[in-house]
């Protein structure tokens, strides 16, 4: 990968807190790790690696120091895979459906 | 980490930061005591109903479609035997701009942030709300920073929280996405104080005030439709603030005899600061992990004095399982074409349930709805179950164990609204008022004030106070 450069949408990391700065009273596997942080927003140096330290400007206008992580930061969330119970359950709602003998939307009042 | 901000010293902070960033002074309606004057917060920092009507109808929310499920009132008469199954009405919340009725909330947060001046308005939020914030601070011009819970610390994303960011950038917000923990409220304080821009808590009287007009316009709806009230008005139940706002809003249409209904996902048994049990949730929000602790001690919110109480106007509180929500909103599509949810048909799968106790001549309506899409959708999650070690199982919903297995009925006989017991929510939350309070012997009008707080009676309150001490 080339250069990012000043201007150029990035995500950074920080750590928030580390384990024994956090809150007391968290429950055990929360405790041990640290309170870990992303932003977005453009890159203020004039050229960056990935894992450099860095500063971006958000989408407010703060300044945000951290470790550079991704250029162009992407969303990847999906519909899922196919679900085979959900299909089954869509067949035999329409099974009762065609059982009671509904049809359209016509008033039950 | 620079001077002043370590975690203790930030949290000592808190009055003062949330002061200046609500711009209300809660001591003002303090008696010192355990009372406060909610009703007088309610009217000095709020706004009247006419108003707020006004200024969600300036910015495009509101005035949602009131639905008559036909299918599923049908079905649940087949289910229910002779003479029993009322209709169920569902109001299309997911018409509102930002795709849900939390836009009514950030409609009136970000309309008073803009009147008092501030540049900007946060909030802490990982559902709906968070999209909601985002779209009316895109509406009226002001800037946004939504601060989520978003990933465990393997930097898996709850798919949910992730859609919701998407949203909220869509919208131009700044999105600070941080891991599992409580803490989040310290990383919300310190961007307050950073910015000086206005909590857009979800508890304020704005806040709260804001869902009243759902209330008011359901109790309306129904009236045009059907020319008669409503029976029973089932909410789906977290924060308390959709049930507080719809409650009040109905009672300010004279809609006094209407049961108010809160339902939630059952999910005992998970930790909500847990890291592990994060992702093994397929329900960010209406379920019991907040649902409970909110009713037992509401000021436990972001806000000194929260304005969502729901035990003051709740009347029955039932559960139901991720599965029965899962395979509701699967009939939702299948037999009334519309896709919705999967967390905002919480209310419908009690809905559904408690329909069949009732004669057919009751009304029962659902009172919201949210958008569904990638991530959010119930194949979505049911498929990030999945991956995350769930079982998804077809079998008695009864037998589900949250964070174990999802289990979907295998006929819509098998969908039960459980009761959950109010009045030992109720003496939880006497017990909680007279823990934070300090106070040893309450007075008459901090007993008048437990009682109106729990929709119960002084004798109820004495009692519960005599058996702490007995």
């Amino acid at each position: 990968m080339g250069k990012i450069k000043k201007g150029d949408w990035v995500q950074i990391y920080s750590v928030v807190l580390l384990p024994d700065q956090r809150a007391s009273n968290l429950p055990e596997e929360t405790q041990k790790v640290p309170l870990e942080m992303w932003v977005t927003g453009t890159l203020r140096e004039e050229e960056a690696s990935i894992g450099d330290d860095v500063t971006i400007i958000t989408a407010t206008g703060r300044m945000v120091q951290g470790r550079l992580e991704a250029l162009h930061p992407s969303y990847r969330h999906s519909f899922g895979s196919f679900v085979p119970e959900l299909q089954a359950i869509r067949q035999e709602l329409f099974g009762l459906m065609k059982e009671g003998g509904w049809h359209g939307r016509e008033s039950n009042l | 980490m620079a001077a002043n901000q370590t975690y203790d010293q930030v949290m000592s902070r808190k009055g003062d930061i949330m002061m200046k960033a609500v711009g209300i002074d809660y001591r003002r309606f303090e008696s010192g005591s355990i009372a406060f004057d909610y009703e007088r917060m309610m009217q000095e920092t709020g706004y009247s109903l006419d108003e707020m009507r006004a200024i969600q109808r300036a910015v495009g929310v509101g005035h949602t479609p009131l639905l008559e499920m036909k299918n599923l009132t049908r079905l649940a008469r087949k289910l229910a035997g002779k003479g029993k199954g009322a209709h169920i009405l569902v109001k299309d919340e997911a018409a509102n701009p930002s795709g849900s009725f939390k836009a009514r909330r950030a409609a009136n947060a970000v309309f008073h942030a803009r009147k008092l001046g501030f540049k900007g308005v946060i909030a802490a939020t990982s559902g709906n709300y968070g999209a909601a914030v985002a779209s009316q601070a895109a509406m009226q011009g002001l800037n946004c920073i939504i601060v989520q819970e978003c990933y465990d610390s393997r930097r898996i994303g709850q798919p949910e929280i992730i859609e919701k960011a998407r949203k909220c950038e869509a919208f131009g917000a700044e999105v600070v996405q941080l891991t599992v923990g409580p803490e989040l409220f310290y990383v919300f304080l310190l961007l307050l104080e950073e910015t000086g821009y206005f909590n857009a808590s979800l508890y304020t009287p704005f806040g709260i005030g804001g869902v009243e007009t759902l209330g008011f316009e359901l109790v309306e709806q129904v009236r045009e439709q059907f020319h008669r009230e409503p029976d029973v008005v089932v909410c789906t139940h977290a924060g308390g603030g959709n049930l507080t706002g719809t409650a009040r809003g109905m009672l300010k249409a004279h809609a006094r005899t209407t049961q108010v209904v809160g339902a939630s996902v059952d999910l005992q048994g998970l930790h909500m600061a847990s890291d592990r049990h994060f992702n093994r949730k397929s329900f960010t929000t209406g379920h019991t992990g907040f649902g409970i602790p909110f009713a037992v001690w509401p000021d436990r919110s972001d806000v000194p004095r929260s304005a969502a109480r729901p035990l003051r106007y709740i009347d029955r509180y039932v559960t139901v399982r991720q599965g029965e929500v899962f395979y509701m909103t699967e009939a939702l599509a299948r037999l009334e074409g519309l896709e919705r949810g999967p967390a905002g048909n919480t209310s419908l799968a009690a809905a559904f349930s408690l329909a069949q106790e009732l004669t057919e001549d009751h009304i029962i309506v659902v009172q919201e709805t949210e958008y569904t899409g990638a991530g959010k959708h119930v194949q979505a999650q049911l498929s990030f179950a999945r991956e995350n070690g769930i079982e998804i199982l077809r079998g008695d919903p009864a037998s589900e164990i949250p964070g174990t297995n999802i289990v979907l009925p295998e006929h819509p006989g098998q969908i039960v609204a459980s009761d959950v017991d109010l009045d030992r929510l109720k003496r939880s939350y006497i017990r909680n008022a007279l823990k934070a309070s300090g106070v040893d012997r309450p007075a008459e009008s901090d007993l008048q004030f437990l009682a109106e707080d729990t929709k119960s009676g002084i004798s109820f309150v004495m009692d519960t106070i005599a058996g702490l001490t007995a």
